[in-house]
């Protein structure tokens, strides 16, 4: 662990759209001691993970084949490392699925072995 | 001109308004419920919203827009309501005709026994901001970028800037940063920002997106297709100041410059209009000026949570149901006029007008709740006021009905739940008209 | 293409109003013409920017040619509005004037009016006036009223006119841009172009505002000249204003002056100002010009609210100095069988049947045999517009073609079938602003928010192409860059736009 100087690091809260500004007293080993202006535990649960590892959920689309609709929406569930959000979307790029997709379907499982899927939001039948 | 079918309520609209109409309206008692919706799929503009940010409420989940819909179909289908899709209604009358056209269906004529309106909202165009310039390709609002980008799969230019930064703007920015564009920044006319704030860290923070505030585009350049366009800083009072001009390239504007009731069909039979949110003012049953036509979602306001817009279409279904009832066992009683405001005052119900710091209230009318449905009353503040604030009911000088939120943003609308308290203290009030207020 | 064998008896160019109303009135005869344009539709100048009104001919100089033109060409309009069923309203005009001292101008203009052996001419009081217009300023004094004026839909009338031509034979050539005149031995042998040479036996010069540039390349009136004014425009949310009639103030040495205006699709319609510009193709519209003219159009109608503007568009007028002031219409003087229009604004559109008239006497008197065809003009086929259509008639259309039962358009009410038949009309729809000239889409309160991604897929449908390809206008102007998916696209890291910025400095506004 490199060593850090105690700071202070204000964050805005994404658990829920109120998005209190939130503070987080950071120490020297960069571990949270004490979060304050959050309005319930969810913003001390986020704050605490934005600070170690922030992460966030990736809503994009992928490609269908044979469907009543050339794309079909999907995201991760679970939020992956923010720092490689736009390596994932690029992924997605690469993706056909064929026709049926149900909604809820795992597109991609384990992305990079973060334990992280890409499942699909909505539905597309086969094109008739 | 074919006669349509005999129904009990015919919901207009098929989005997370209609859905909730329907299905609230088949468990009351309604034995014939049909949705006339315009695409080719149900779910309103929710299949082209695919982040997430819905279903909190309603499901206690954290829901793409997709998938939200899908859900409410599901439930809609289970309970048995029909839907007809790729229909358009053209007209509707006071006595509740319902004329609407489809490929499939050809010109359809209905007359249930109560309508539900539930058509949604559209887009602020470039014309109604007033904004100069050459009538290049590449001006787009930003539902249509949406719609294009997710559902047709076409990427409409390769450099965007922004203007205006509600959620719809800062959700396109990111959608489009994450499909390869290049998003030079998004520029908004206020001191602060219009959306939520989770949607700025996520959205234009996390993407690296630029937001410029006091900034707007005052000139669009380019033949055939956009090739610039020219910023100002503006004033305290929202006016370019001169000097200030830049000019960005692009190829692409996306304006999220607000949304508009769409009441096409509500202001051909004359239903009673609220200026200040450009929808029908309704009541606590969601009924307009209109016996029988009942109206709930962004058709009366705009809303900023779709869970919300679900549980307003609950009410104004549910009570669409037993109107019909109603008509059903008094068909002598020919009560098909539109009946002034006044007269629905007269009724027992309490007019609720905006005051200080407040923009719109829905519902306009407040009546002393009956039956099971859920109630909510939204009131959305036209003040930024960031610390703890009192939402006061007065009736004159005197607090009839209080309550406190933590802050007043003009981004999100307040909704607080009707209770045995708030119909109680409503109904006990002397005046037929009570101010609400923020302070 | 043209290849050696293309050879006309009369090539026109420019398709604008003028130009495809002389194709029109030559189709009658046994003739070849060629009817051609620069731009991927007729109209797409002037003709589609305009006011729009069918002016009573009382204001030109008595004598004029603009004058005689006028008249005749305002009867001539309420005749041929009705044979192809164009959108028209014959709302009559007043001109208005603000204060007691306004009215011995009106005593004038009744006077010139006269003189232009205008019908119906009277001057009202202001009860009158007001009682026509209630939505006229209190400061009305009176008006002059002209009642054989009205408003015409000018984008459906160009298109109208230039596929009636083409019905009755005249072959209309577009993305033709003509790049000089080919002259032998003193006489004109056809243009060069972009598709190709045409060896024409008569050439008509009604290129509009570049109609100067083939003027002087022939070498005539080198004094004469036009400059560009551009005149802007706004309309009005029909739901939240609406005027019944044509109101003008009084006229002043620039011209008519801001009017404020029923049209003939119902919106209330401000403008014009009149800005010289340096870019002949600038049709932009600015903050500047919208603060004039909303001031302007509030003398006479003061409750206009700008938050009700749903539109606006601009024109650019090609004003002739250095000649007399009259529309220039005549045989070359250098070069035989050339005919030159110049100079047309207006009252250019409603003068536009008059002067076709005129044209062709000037080319039978100089030389062209004008063989009438046996059986006149064809009628044009025409085209159901859904919005117009009564329960009964929408039902049996669908009925009959269930293309008409899907919506495209949701404000003005435009269905699959009309936008289907415009592209496959006498003269294709082949961008979505010849569409919207065919069938007025995307001119409502939505401008385009509904109908966009519905018209480029239909488009594309139609045509057989991808969706990529649709454009606006022609040109450059597509609306969609790639496919979402299509990585091999991506942009690199600058792109060519990029000039623009670094250019910064000289950018017109």
């Amino acid at each position: 662990m490199i060593a850090h100087e105690p700071e202070e690091q204000t964050i805005i809260c994404l658990r829920c759209p109120r998005g209190c500004e939130v503070t987080a007293h950071v120490d020297g080993d960069g571990a949270v001691t004490e979060v304050t202006g959050n309005s319930c535990k969810l913003g001390i649960q986020y704050a605490t993970q934005e600070v170690r590892d922030p992460r966030r959920i990736l809503p994009t689309t992928v490609r269908v084949r044979g469907g009543n609709h050339p794309l079909v929406a999907v995201w991760t569930p679970e939020p992956i490392p923010r720092g490689r959000l736009l390596e994932l979307a690029r992924a997605t790029r690469e993706i056909v699925v064929d026709a049926p997709v149900e909604d809820g379907q795992v597109i991609l499982k384990d992305w990079m072995h973060l334990g992280i899927n890409l499942v699909a939001s909505g539905a597309v039948d086969v094109a008739s | 001109m074919t006669r349509g079918a005999d129904y009990d309520v015919v919901v207009i609209g098929g989005g997370p308004a209609g859905l909730a109409a329907a299905i609230a309206a088949r468990k009351a008692g309604a034995d014939r419920v049909l949705v006339i919706e315009r695409n080719g799929e149900p779910g309103g503009i929710l299949p082209q919203c695919i982040h997430n940010g819905f279903g909190a409420i309603v499901f206690g989940q954290d829901l793409p827009g997709p998938q939200y819909a899908l859900r409410y179909s599901r439930m809609a289908a289970a309970e048995g309501v029909q839907i007809m899709l790729d229909t358009f209604v053209v007209e509707i009358s006071n006595e509740r005709d319902v004329y609407a056209m489809s490929s499939n269906e050809g010109y359809v004529h209905f007359r249930p026994r109560a309508i539900v309106l539930a058509m949604g909202c559209r887009e602020r165009t470039r014309a109604q901001i007033r904004l100069p310039g050459t009538r290049a390709a590449g001006v787009f609002t930003a539902g249509t970028v949406q719609r294009l980008v997710n559902i047709e799969g076409y990427m409409p230019g390769r450099r965007f800037a922004v203007l205006g930064s509600g959620d719809i703007g800062m959700i396109m920015a990111r959608r489009l940063a994450i499909e390869g564009a290049e998003v030079v920044g998004v520029y908004e006319l206020l001191p602060y920002l219009t959306g939520l704030r989770r949607n700025y860290v996520q959205c234009l923070s996390d993407y690296e997106i630029p937001l410029h505030l006091s900034m707007t585009v005052t000139n669009i350049f380019g033949k055939e297709r956009v090739e610039g366009i020219e910023v100002s800083k503006v004033d305290e009072r929202l006016q370019p100041i001169p000097g200030s001009e830049q000019v960005i390239a692009c190829d692409a504007l996306l304006l999220s410059v607000g949304l508009i009731p769409e009441n096409e069909l509500s202001r051909q039979i004359g239903i009673e209009i609220d200026p200040r949110t450009s929808g029908p003012r309704v009541d606590s049953s969601m009924a307009t000026s209109v016996p029988g036509i009942f109206a709930a979602g962004n058709v009366t306001g705009i809303y900023d949570l779709v869970d919300y817009v679900s549980k307003a279409g609950e009410v104004a279904g549910y009570e669409a149901a037993k109107f019909a009832a109603g008509v059903q066992t008094a068909r002598s009683l020919n009560a098909t006029s539109v009946r002034p405001a006044e007269e629905a005052v007269s009724s027992g119900a309490v007019r609720v007008t905006p005051g200080e710091n407040v923009g719109t209230i829905i519902p306009q009318l407040l009546k002393v709740a009956v039956g099971q449905a859920e109630r909510y009353v939204t009131i959305r503040p036209r003040a930024l006021i960031e610390r703890r604030v009192r939402v006061s009911f007065l009736d004159g000088d005197r607090e009839v009905y209080g309550f406190w939120e933590t802050y007043a943003r003009p981004a999100e609308m307040m909704v607080h739940k009707v209770d045995a308290r708030f119909s109680d203290a409503i109904g006990a009030a002397q005046s037929r008209e009570l101010e609400v207020v923020i302070r | 293409m043209f290849d050696s064998n293309s050879h006309v008896d009369v090539a026109i160019i420019g398709a604008g109003i003028v130009g495809s109303m002389i194709a029109r009135e030559l189709s009658r005869y046994q003739l070849s013409v060629a009817l051609l344009d620069r731009a991927n539709d007729v109209g797409t100048g002037a003709s589609s920017a305009n006011s729009a009104i069918l002016h009573s001919g009382h204001d030109p100089r008595p004598g004029s040619l603009k004058a005689r033109l006028n008249r005749r060409g305002n009867e001539l309009w309420w005749k041929v509005g009705e044979e192809l069923d164009i959108p028209r309203i014959a709302c009559g005009s007043m001109i208005v004037a603000l204060g007691r001292e306004q009215l011995p101008e009106l005593d004038k203009l009744l006077a010139r009016g006269t003189a232009n052996n205008i019908e119906g001419l009277r001057i009202l009081s202001a009860d009158e006036a007001r009682t026509r217009e209630p939505l006229l300023s209190d400061a009305t004094a009176g008006a002059l009223w002209t009642p054989t004026a009205g408003v015409i839909d000018p984008l459906r009338g160009t298109v109208a006119i230039a596929e009636s031509a083409a019905v009755n034979g005249v072959l209309v050539e577009l993305d033709c841009e003509v790049s000089g005149l080919i002259i032998e031995h003193g006489r004109i042998a056809g243009v060069h172009s972009s598709r190709g040479d045409l060896r024409a036996n008569w050439v008509i010069n009604a290129a509009g505002i570049y109609s100067d540039v083939i003027l002087h390349e022939a070498g005539d009136h080198l004094e004469y000249s036009l400059i560009p004014r551009k005149g802007e425009y706004f309309l009005f949310d029909a739901a939240r204003v609406q005027v019944h009639n044509v109101l003008f103030p009084l006229p002043t040495e620039k011209g008519k002056g801001t009017l404020v205006t029923v049209s003939a699709h119902g919106n209330t319609m401000i403008g014009p100002n009149a800005t010289v510009i340096e870019n002949r193709e600038d049709t932009s519209n600015t903050a500047e010009g919208m603060r004039e003219i909303l001031a302007s159009a509030q003398r006479l109608v003061p409750s206009l609210d700008p938050r009700d503007i749903i539109a606006s568009f601009a024109g650019i007028r090609a004003t002739g100095v250095g000649g007399n002031g009259d529309f220039l219409i005549e045989l070359s003087s250098s070069v035989d069988h050339l005919v030159h229009l110049s100079g047309i604004e207006s009252p250019g559109y409603v003068a536009a049947p008059a002067i076709a008239e005129h044209v062709v006497g000037l080319l039978a008197g100089s030389g062209l045999r004008l063989v009438p065809k046996p059986h006149g003009l064809k009628d044009l086929p025409r085209r159901p517009r859904f919005r117009e259509l009564t329960h009964d008639e929408r039902a049996k259309l669908i009925a009959k073609d269930s293309s008409y039962g899907r919506i495209v358009c949701r404000c003005e009410m435009v269905t699959e079938g009309e936008v289907v038949a415009a592209m496959k009309g006498p003269i294709p729809a082949r961008s979505y602003d010849a569409l919207k000239r065919r069938c007025w889409l995307g001119t409502g309160r939505c401008q385009g928010g509904f109908d966009y991604s519905r018209v480029i897929e239909l488009m594309a449908r139609e045509d057989g192409l991808p969706q990529t390809e649709v454009t606006k206008k022609g040109g450059e102007s597509r609306f969609l860059y790639r496919e979402t998916k299509d990585a091999a696209a991506l942009p690199e890291p600058h792109c060519a736009c990029n000039a623009l910025e670094t250019a910064a400095t000289g950018e017109p506004r």
